[in-house]
């Protein structure tokens, strides 16, 4: 079913590009200047939740729903990478 | 009236993902960074999940959308569980203003 775009979704869709990447930005300074490795490693985590939101942002201005299998990629393997991060970290430290 | 209520999800999402990046850089300590991230950003996506099952009304989408809600919310509290032990175990220091904290208690009374 295709979805029709307006004019008040596609004002929303630029207001969500815009708050999406102001909030990439802000996760970016923090992980430039995070005093320790576990803030990196948390916002790693906040920047991937921000590109799901910008796929499902994407999906909804052009209508390419194959997209979402991106999403559900993302959604795992950020996982696994968490995972392995705090592996690293508890070996790294361990000395 | 679908694409208010569309565009209502969409900015409702990324404002809580605005949140989660405003606690990130406003918070003083590994622990409060990660109460932010982990209950604003999932909420976030998990709104606007509910924005794209709105729009299109497939079955794949559906499904696909409920995967990811159903990963998120799984997979986040187990990994900000493994990452809050790590930082704890390996002694990160805490920003001001902490009250308690048992597990250095517990760790302190029985060796």
């Amino acid at each position: 079913m295709e979805l029709e775009i307006s004019n008040v979704l596609k004002v929303a869709v630029h207001f969500s590009f815009f708050v999406l990447s102001l909030s990439l930005f802000l996760g970016l300074y923090r992980l430039l200047t995070g005093p320790t490795l576990p803030d990196r490693i948390v916002v790693m985590d906040l920047i991937a939740s921000v590109s799901i939101g910008m796929i499902i942002t994407y999906i909804i201005a052009t209508g390419q729903t194959v997209f979402l299998n991106v999403a559900v990629a993302i959604a795992i393997f950020v996982f696994l990478g968490n995972i392995a991060f705090a592996n690293y970290l508890t070996r790294r430290y361990k000395k | 009236m679908t694409d208010w209520i569309i565009a209502f999800f969409l900015i409702m999402g990324s404002l809580f993902m605005l949140v989660a990046a405003i606690g990130v850089v406003k918070f003083d300590d590994v622990y409060m960074r990660m109460h932010a991230i982990t209950k604003a950003a999932s909420l976030g996506a998990l709104l606007m999940l509910v924005a794209v099952s709105i729009g299109y009304i497939s079955f794949i989408v559906w499904v696909e959308a409920v995967m990811v809600i159903v990963f998120i919310i799984l997979t986040t509290p187990i990994a900000s569980q493994m990452i809050s032990k790590a930082s704890h175990k390996t002694k990160m220091p805490k920003g001001e203003g902490y009250v308690a904290d048992e597990l250095e208690e517990a760790e302190k009374n029985n060796p």
